[in-house]
């Protein structure tokens, strides 16, 4: 008995290293992602199609925009997909990607619950809502990870002239975690919070929230791509992230992009040429 | 046929645990054959002077010569101990005596059965030891001492708390392999049990020898008052 | 239907079809914990053993320090492994980072410290038990620490399933380490994190009661080995 034991585990042992070999074999890249994009379903969408058109296996790494860039950094990924422009001009300026791609948009969004205790309803002026959410000392729920939409959250504060920073605790709340988990904590404390549209219309558990405020400038949320550098990360797979990034801003794959849709909605948009 | 392993030397023999005296400066030569009984009351250390000549503890001074030679693996080897507490592995009765044949060359499978046959525990070879009796526990630890073919056999109050039938089936089978001509040394405070057995005797008390005699002698006649009020039932102080 | 029945439902369901993407993500829980856990086992009960029976200079730090690392949160090791599996890392050369060995090592480091720390506990009582024994019987090192690991082999049985329970229940550090990839190193808690940062709560809730139901598999299989055993030894003759 004690030998089939023994040998069903060095069977499993043998057949992990099995799916490394697998694994290995074929031609695959890392790319370090933004959650949004992930949660979307967006590559769902897209991925098996070039598997099969170009036979490169792409593995996804969803975290937040400031975790993938120092992924990224540390060489462990190809391909960086994120959204916050001043974060990926200085991956570039630094020397880790040749340059950026603009790949595609959409819009970030304020929700919160159907009550709407801070009286926001429809306010376009995304300045003037949260101006309005801190007056009232509504509760308004923060990534607070250094993600992309953390970041433009920060900017979008900076810009309605209010630091919130200093009601961290009492009605701002800093979450620390990603955009879904974010969501979840806002139905459950029945407070305000800014997502991207993609991931919004995509999250599952969305209780009575819709909504709030919508259409301003300011929550233009684009997304970029990039290749990591071939001289600061030379065991990177740099042709074949070249031959995915191409993929994606050529026509086709523009048009994959922009066709993706979940009830009807678009969830990205894509750049007129 | 004599025990290869006498005469047994004992030269100035100290051992102190936290600077107390345990064994005090004992001298003793053990020439014959046959079963040597120790006695004394508790606390004389008993106990402790048969783990020094099997090697468990370590004297802090003296000689211990075995036929000449100092204790070492090898003697070790050709004798044997039974703890007044059987220590048994948590297996069946088969497998305790497999074990020690799994570590001597010399010992077959056949004299497994041989020796569980010899104490009467044949029939619950299958048997967990957990699920035996206090004596045949003790049994099973005489089987493998058995097993061992020891030239000297230690047994430190193996026979306390057992019944009557269990004493006397390892008393017959300790008078068997004497008369083998292996040499049997043990401890007792059973006064007729050491009548029964002993060839002679060996009486320590609070770490000290006070006498080393033939038994009948020691019985009839010993040599020291503390042996005397010992053997009248006493309390030594 | 509170989200609760929608739970089992779904877990149901997904069990009663063989959901493909489900089996293979089973099929990955169990491949990296049950190697993490023989590895773990292979390295951890001698180093208990020796713990246990032996002396030897730092044995009392040695413990300590393993019983400390009992409690390392996973999210540290995963951090640890991850920088060193970094391409940019000491092993970054081996390509490991975001593959199922990765995991297996951090699954390694989590549950070397219980088996080795809680083996040696009980190798410690039953070395106090035998070694009068042992000594007497002049019993060579290596035998007696098979004798050792062989006699409390239920006991270490209990430690070697909350290594697993540890393993498997495990998401700090596999995320961070495995990446959660989709069809390469997404597992059973990695997929519940997935499944709740988007929201699918009763679908989360339903992984998660799979999950238990193999940790009671697992269990009961390590149960009907124990009675195996035991018949086998004890019962029924030869």
């Amino acid at each position: 008995m004690k030998k089939y034991l023994y040998a069903a585990m060095l069977g499993l042992a043998f057949s992990a290293i099995g799916v490394e070999a697998f694994a290995g074999s074929a031609t695959s890249i890392v790319v370090q992602s933004t959650t949004s994009t992930k949660n979307s379903g967006f590559y769902d969408h897209l991925l098996p199609i070039f598997t099969k058109e170009t036979g490169i296996q792409v593995h996804v790494v969803a975290v937040g925009t400031g975790a993938a860039v120092r992924n990224a950094m540390n060489c462990d990924g190809d391909v960086l997909l994120v959204h916050s422009r001043a974060r990926e001009e200085a991956f570039i300026r630094e020397g880790y990607a040749p340059r950026r791609y603009d790949l595609m948009y959409n819009d970030f969004v304020l929700i919160g619950p159907g009550s709407d205790p801070a009286g926001i309803g429809g306010q376009k002026d995304i300045a003037l809502a949260l101006r309005q959410i801190a007056r009232t000392s509504a509760t308004f729920v923060s990534r607070g990870d250094d993600s992309g939409t953390h970041i433009k959250e920060l900017e979008l504060w900076r810009s309605a002239q209010t630091d919130p920073s200093q009601h961290s605790g009492d009605w701002y709340r800093e979450a620390g975690t990603g955009m879904g988990a974010t969501i979840n904590i806002a139905v459950g404390l029945g407070g305000y919070t800014l997502t991207d549209r993609a991931t919004w219309i995509n999250f599952a558990n969305k209780s009575d929230f819709t909504i709030l405020s919508e259409g301003d400038e300011a929550l233009f949320n684009p997304y970029g791509i990039m290749r990591v550098s071939a001289q600061k990360c030379p065991s990177a797979k740099i042709e074949e992230a070249q031959i995915f990034i191409d993929w994606l801003i050529s026509d086709k794959g523009q048009k994959l992009i922009a066709s993706y849709k979940t009830d009807g909605k678009s969830l990205f948009f894509t750049y007129p040429k | 046929m004599r025990c290869a392993l006498l005469p047994i030397q004992i030269d100035r023999l100290w051992l102190k645990a936290r600077h107390k005296p345990l064994l005090r400066d004992i001298s003793v030569t053990i020439k014959g054959d046959g079963i040597t009984v120790i006695m004394g009351p508790n606390g004389a250390g008993k106990s402790l002077f048969i783990r020094c000549l099997h090697g468990l503890s370590q004297p802090d001074s003296g000689a211990i010569n075995f036929a000449g030679t100092p204790l070492n693996s090898d003697i070790r080897q050709r004798q044997a101990l039974m703890f007044q507490k059987p220590i048994l592995l948590k297996r069946t009765v088969q497998q305790n005596l497999a074990f020690v044949q799994s570590l001597r060359a010399d010992i077959l499978m056949a004299d497994i059965e041989r020796v569980l046959e010899q104490v009467g525990l044949r029939h619950l070879a299958k048997q967990p030891v957990k699920q035996l009796s206090g004596g045949e526990q003790q049994r099973l630890a005489l089987a493998r001492a058995l097993l061992l073919r020891p030239e000297m056999l230690f047994l430190d109050e193996a026979c306390a708390n057992l019944d009557p039938a269990s004493v006397g089936q390892i008393e017959s089978v300790l008078l068997e392999a004497s008369n083998r001509g292996q040499k049997i040394i043990l401890i007792t405070h059973d006064i007729a049990q050491a009548k029964r057995l002993a060839d002679d005797i060996v009486f320590l008390h609070h770490g000290q020898l006070w006498e080393h005699s033939p038994a009948d002698r020691f019985f009839t006649r010993p040599a020291s008052e503390q042996a005397q009020a010992y053997l009248d039932g006493q309390i030594l102080i | 239907m509170s989200i609760f029945q929608e739970a089992l439902s779904t877990a149901f369901l997904l069990i009663l079809q063989r959901d493909a993407d489900l089996m293979e993500i089973i099929g990955l829980s169990m491949q990296v914990s049950l190697t993490a856990l023989f590895i773990a086992c292979v390295l951890g009960l001698p180093l208990g053993a020796l713990m246990g029976s032996r002396e030897f200079r730092f044995k009392q730090s040695l413990r300590g320090i393993f019983n400390a690392l009992m409690g390392v949160p996973p999210v540290v090791v995963g951090l640890i492994v991850y920088l060193n599996l970094s391409r940019s890392g000491l092993f970054g050369a081996l390509e490991l980072l975001y593959t199922p060995t990765a995991m297996i090592i951090a699954q390694v480091i989590l549950i070397l410290p219980i088996i080795a720390a809680l083996s040696s506990q009980i190798l410690e009582d039953l070395h106090e038990e035998y070694r009068d024994l042992f000594s007497s019987l002049v019993v060579p090192p290596h035998k007696a620490l098979l004798a050792y690991i062989i006699d409390a082999r239920y006991s270490l049985l209990t430690i070697i399933l909350a290594g697993f329970g540890r393993a498997i229940s495990e998401v700090g550090a596999v995320m961070i380490v495995g990446g959660n990839i989709d069809h390469l190193t997404r597992v059973m808690t990695t997929a519940i994190a997935l499944e709740t940062s988007k929201g699918e709560l009763a679908l989360a809730l339903a992984l998660g009661i799979i999950l238990l139901l193999l940790a009671l598999l697992v269990n009961f299989a390590a149960q009907q080995f124990k009675s195996f055993q035991t018949v086998q030894r004890y019962g029924g003759g030869r």
